[in-house]
């Protein structure tokens, strides 16, 4: 017999590993996406060195699984001195792993930039810098957004792993709950449905930003 | 002294040689038709009086400042010289009055408040007051190369160098761009037009340059080029455009 009033008693613990889910992945999403911007800038016109090594750690992320990437920066960086809470650990695994793929990402999208505006903007007088910022970056991010926004909604799901270095997020409090109650089904199944309403308001949230960021198309 | 001088101008592209000794002088106030088969070096011959492209061999100043790629040169230039091209190159995420307020604010350091006269100002030259808060892709083609136009003004150049600015242009716009380009001649703006509108090269330019093979190969009084071509290949090429 299924009983989800045995889930109840424990519902402060969901909602602290929910409340720890969103904490970390919202801090995850601003800074996996400035940084991810930095570096598609320096990847596409920078330096040929600066290039390379962006490359060299996109191709590193994306070619790696996230567990062996949160395991080293938590169980490997301490034993070169850098000691890191589990929170702190499984914060840093996400914006690294975050910016990485949100770098080529867009990166195809500054790519894609028409000659002709950067030529626009040259011709008017603008810096490289100014033409970037105020001319190319708006439309760049238009085209990619829909695979950024799935992107950043990948790296929240897959959160749940930090539960592996016991960061007690919502995946954490569902293994607790169950190994309490027993109630394994009903646990994982609420939890599942935790994730798929966090994953619904994400890519909200990200539609009503783009609404604005882009309102020039919305104008029509 | 003339405004742009073109000395001896080389440009290739890699092993192809595409300007071969280009000498042109353009006064103040001048309206230049460049005409021309495709491929014959219009555009870039153009792009190299701004810095857009560079040359390898020769020459060029414009309003007394030596003309280079560089990007620090390429700004200084950007004053005096204005530049439009045949696919507009409007900003798509910004309005008309920003696209035009842009390059005023941030590169001639204007308040906004005078931008945004001048903005206005320009965009009732070419007859698009009521546009200042559309954003670009509402607008017909050849409003937005009257935006374009109405931008580069914004920056008060000396010249202003057009490239096919009708060619994308629906045939019944064409008239709007050039009856803007007319008025600008009238009040005594320097253009050098590369174009194939023959018969406004001919009525409003003052002087027709024929380009062939990459060099200058016949140049004249804009009335006289037409009635009276001295080369086969101009002769031919008239023949074929008009
Ligand atoms: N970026 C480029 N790279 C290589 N060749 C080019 C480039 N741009 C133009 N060319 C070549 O230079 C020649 C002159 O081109 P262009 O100035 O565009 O001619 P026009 O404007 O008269 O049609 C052509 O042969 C063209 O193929
Ligand atoms: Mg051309």
């Amino acid at each position: 017999m299924l009983d989800f009033a045995a889930l109840l008693p424990y519902s402060h613990v969901f909602i602290h590993g929910l409340i720890t889910t969103v904490e970390i992945s919202l801090l995850a999403t601003v800074l996996g996406l400035v940084l991810g911007v930095t570096f598609a800038v320096a990847r596409q016109y920078g330096a040929t060195w600066l290039s390379r090594v962006v490359n060299v750690y996109v191709e590193l992320i994306r070619n790696t699984p996230f567990i062996v990437q949160l395991f080293f920066i938590f169980f490997g960086l301490p034993s070169i001195g850098f000691k890191l809470s589990a929170w702190e650990a499984g914060t840093i695994a996400m914006v690294v792993n975050l910016a990485a793929y949100s770098t080529e990402i867009i990166r195809a999208g500054l790519a894609s930039t028409p000659k002709g505006q950067w030529e626009a903007g040259k011709v008017l007088g603008l810096s490289f810098k100014q033409t970037l910022f105020r001319v190319v970056i708006i439309p760049a991010i238009e085209k990619i957004y829909p695979a950024l926004t799935s992107q950043c909604i990948i790296v929240m799901l897959g959160s749940a792993v930090l539960s592996q270095i016991s960061v007690q997020d919502l995946t954490y409090a569902a293994n607790f709950v169950q190994s309490r109650n027993f109630r394994s089904f009903e646990s994982y199944l609420v939890t599942a449905f935790l994730y798929l309403f966090l994953a619904i308001l994400m890519r909200k949230a990200f539609n009503l930003i783009g609404k604005r960021l882009f309102s020039y198309r919305a104008e029509r | 002294m003339s405004l742009v001088n073109i000395h001896e101008v080389h440009k290739y592209y890699g092993d192809l040689h595409v300007l071969k000794g280009i000498n042109l002088n353009i006064k103040a106030g001048e309206v230049i038709s460049i005409i021309g088969r495709s491929g014959s070096g219009k555009s870039t011959l153009l792009r190299c009086m701004n810095g857009l492209e560079k040359y390898q061999k020769g020459g060029i100043t414009v309003d007394g400042k030596e003309v280079t790629t560089e990007e620090i040169q390429v700004r200084i230039l950007a004053r005096s010289v204005g530049m439009i091209f045949q696919s507009f190159n409007l900003f798509p995420h910004l309005t008309v009055g920003e696209n035009i307020m842009l390059a005023p604010t941030i590169v001639l350091k204007k308040s906004k408040q005078e931008a945004q006269e001048t903005a206005k100002a320009m965009l009732d030259k070419v007859g698009l007051a009521d546009k200042f808060d559309s954003f670009p892709e509402k607008l017909s083609g050849g409003q937005q190369q009257r935006v374009a136009i109405a931008r580069a003004l914004a920056m008060n150049p000396k010249v202003l160098l057009c490239d096919e600015i009708t060619s994308a242009l629906d045939p019944e716009l064409v008239g709007d761009v050039l009856k803007v380009l007319e008025q600008l001649a009238k009040e005594g703006m320097t253009l050098v037009l590369v174009t194939h509108e023959m018969n406004f090269a001919r009525d409003v330019g003052d002087r027709v340059v024929f380009m062939h093979q990459g060099k200058v190969w016949e140049e004249g009084p804009a009335k006289e080029v037409f009635a009276n071509p001295q080369t086969d290949e101009l002769k031919n090429f008239v023949n074929s455009v008009l």
